[in-house]
């Protein structure tokens, strides 16, 4: 069984975890399982890396959290709300605090960089009055100002990356989830993405990441939650070597 | 190009605009919309030649008279209308001249020189009062009370029968428009379903960032619905120029007095295009809430 990652104990503050996974596992259909009892609970503000090997079950576990599949037994909690008992009306609520980085982008081709970004924005009805400077300001941010209105099948991998990252933090969610965010760019990006992500963490948003960037893992110094086939162990997180 | 200024961004529809799928289905929607109106238009013409002719046959009745002996046709004739016209309930009897009567049964004959040996009997024509129209029965008593032999006939025979035609002609047209109705629906659904499915993309990345099923589902439901509005609108205006046709053509009785056409009539195609959209949105709505609901 894995280990309770960051319960917090008596003598800590008794702070409502975002995220409380309890004995989760998932299989798709009549396959195996992918995760097996899988517990951990995740601290608001915390910062976590996810690592495996390629089918350990990253993949699968982001998508229980970012609510896109069910587990197949154990309780997960998410913001407070029992995910089991949650009622159907509610998981898309629950849904706009959470920002994902897919590790295919999944942006839409017909629209631009701004239109991109400003999904998350537009589905909760929100005036573009009141969003616009929002979305500029942060493209510029992730160093797209001068790409605002690029159609994604026309910028570079780097660029596509980052996109992804502006539209999964626009709505300022409490929880961002990214899955391989650096797998497509050179170590220079790897190191900017990377930044960006401390300083939403910085500004108070829970972060998990998932990937094979043991570099990357090791010299941030952030805790790590570890996947080996579909079994969730938490080694004490690394010394950080030297600065990122 | 002019540099972009955010602060006058306008968003982009979440659906592409153009999809090539788009013109076939509205072509199939114009069609059905087409047979749908001609369907309306056609029960509403033989609605009114019913009722026309049921209004012609209910105000009049024709009485057969059998002269007694001694007694000429032409006289016996005579004798009943001036009985018939003092009925209450009777606007006038007139005794049908022999010619007349005879002209009537010509047509059904070979050789119109056999008339005359034939015993053609002698006819009364009754034009009743509308708002108060005598009886069959009261008109039988007072030409059995002058001791005449004859027969009225009423023309319910004849009624019953096209008050039956016109009914099943309508229950018949009313068939034919829900079958259109539901062949638009299962088209619409089709595509729908086409459409989310090589839109998925979009869908899922709506869904993950926290869109309701109702707000993508109003995506497509809005999308197909003004497509049908369109359809419905082509389809209406080719029916309305077809019935516009028939009544140049034919005049106030349209092209056959089977089918009279009024210019009214052809007001009924304007409901098609919202009729259209609405059974577009609803079925793009059922198919897309339920495609969405498959995705977790």
């Amino acid at each position: 069984m894995s280990r309770n990652a960051e319960t917090p104990s008596a003598s800590e503050t008794p702070e409502e975890p975002v995220l409380r996974f309890d004995e989760v596992s998932m299989r798709y259909g009549r396959q195996p399982e992918v995760l097996t009892g899988v517990s951990f609970a995740l601290r608001p503000g915390s910062f976590h890396f996810i690592t495996g090997a390629s089918g350990a079950g990253k993949s699968s576990l982001l998508k229980l959290i970012y609510l896109a599949a069910r587990p197949s037994s154990g309780l997960i909690h998410l913001f407070g709300q029992d995910l089991s008992r949650a009622p159907a009306g509610l998981l898309p609520l629950l849904r706009r605090r959470i920002g994902v980085v897919f590790q295919d982008f999944r942006l839409l081709d017909h629209l631009t960089a701004f239109d991109n970004v400003a999904v998350p924005l537009r589905i909760t009805g929100q005036k573009p009055s009141s969003y616009r400077a929002d979305v500029a300001e942060l493209l510029g941010w992730v160093g797209l100002k001068g790409k605002m209105q690029a159609l994604p099948p026309t910028l570079a991998g780097g660029e596509k990356q980052r996109l992804a990252i502006a539209r999964a933090v626009v709505a300022r969610p409490d929880l961002l989830l990214a899955d391989e965010p650096t797998g497509n760019v050179d170590h220079q990006m790897a190191l900017r993405i990377y930044r960006l992500f401390v300083e939403l963490n910085r500004l108070g948003t829970t972060v998990v990441i998932a990937t094979h960037d043991q570099d990357l893992v090791a010299r941030s110094g952030q805790p790590v939650m570890h996947l080996e086939g579909g079994r969730l162990s938490l080694p004490a997180a690394p010394a950080p070597r030297g600065r990122l | 190009m002019t540099p972009f200024d955010p602060m006058r961004w306008r968003p982009a529809p979440f659906l592409p605009r153009n999809d090539v799928r788009d013109g076939a289905l509205m072509f199939v929607i114009a069609v059905l919309s087409f047979l749908a109106c001609l369907t309306a238009l056609g029960a509403v013409a033989s609605d009114r030649a019913a009722r026309g002719w049921t209004a012609q046959l209910a105000g009049s009745a024709t009485v057969v008279v059998h002269p007694r002996p001694g007694e000429t046709p032409d006289s016996a004739a005579a004798r009943a209308a001036e009985t018939l016209s003092s009925v209450e309930g009777v606007a006038e009897a007139v005794a049908l001249e022999k010619e007349k009567a005879e002209a009537l049964i010509a047509p059904w004959l070979d050789d119109p020189e056999v008339l005359a040996d034939l015993p053609v009997p002698r006819l009364v024509t009754v034009e009743l009062d509308r708002r108060a129209p005598a009886s069959t029965e009261a008109m039988t008593a007072a030409l059995k009370a002058r001791g005449q032999d004859a027969t009225v006939d009423d023309h319910s025979t004849w009624m019953k029968e096209i008050k039956s035609a016109a009914g099943l002609t309508r229950w018949a047209a009313f068939g034919v428009f829900l079958l259109i109705a539901m062949a638009t629906a299962a088209a619409i659904a089709f595509a729908t379903r086409a459409g989310l499915a090589a839109r998925r993309d979009i869908v899922e990345v709506l869904h993950l960032s926290g869109a309701t099923d109702g707000f993508i589902a109003r995506l497509f439901q809005v999308r197909f619905a003004r497509m049908a509005a369109l359809g419905g609108l082509a389809g209406a205006a080719g029916a309305a120029a077809f019935g516009a046709a028939l009544r140049l053509i034919g005049g106030g009785e349209g092209l056959t007095p089977v089918l009279p056409v009024a210019w009214w009539d052809l007001s009924l195609t304007l409901a098609c295009p919202i009729a259209a959209a609405g059974v577009a949105a609803l079925a793009a709505r059922q198919t897309a809430v339920a495609l969405i609901g498959e995705l977790t």
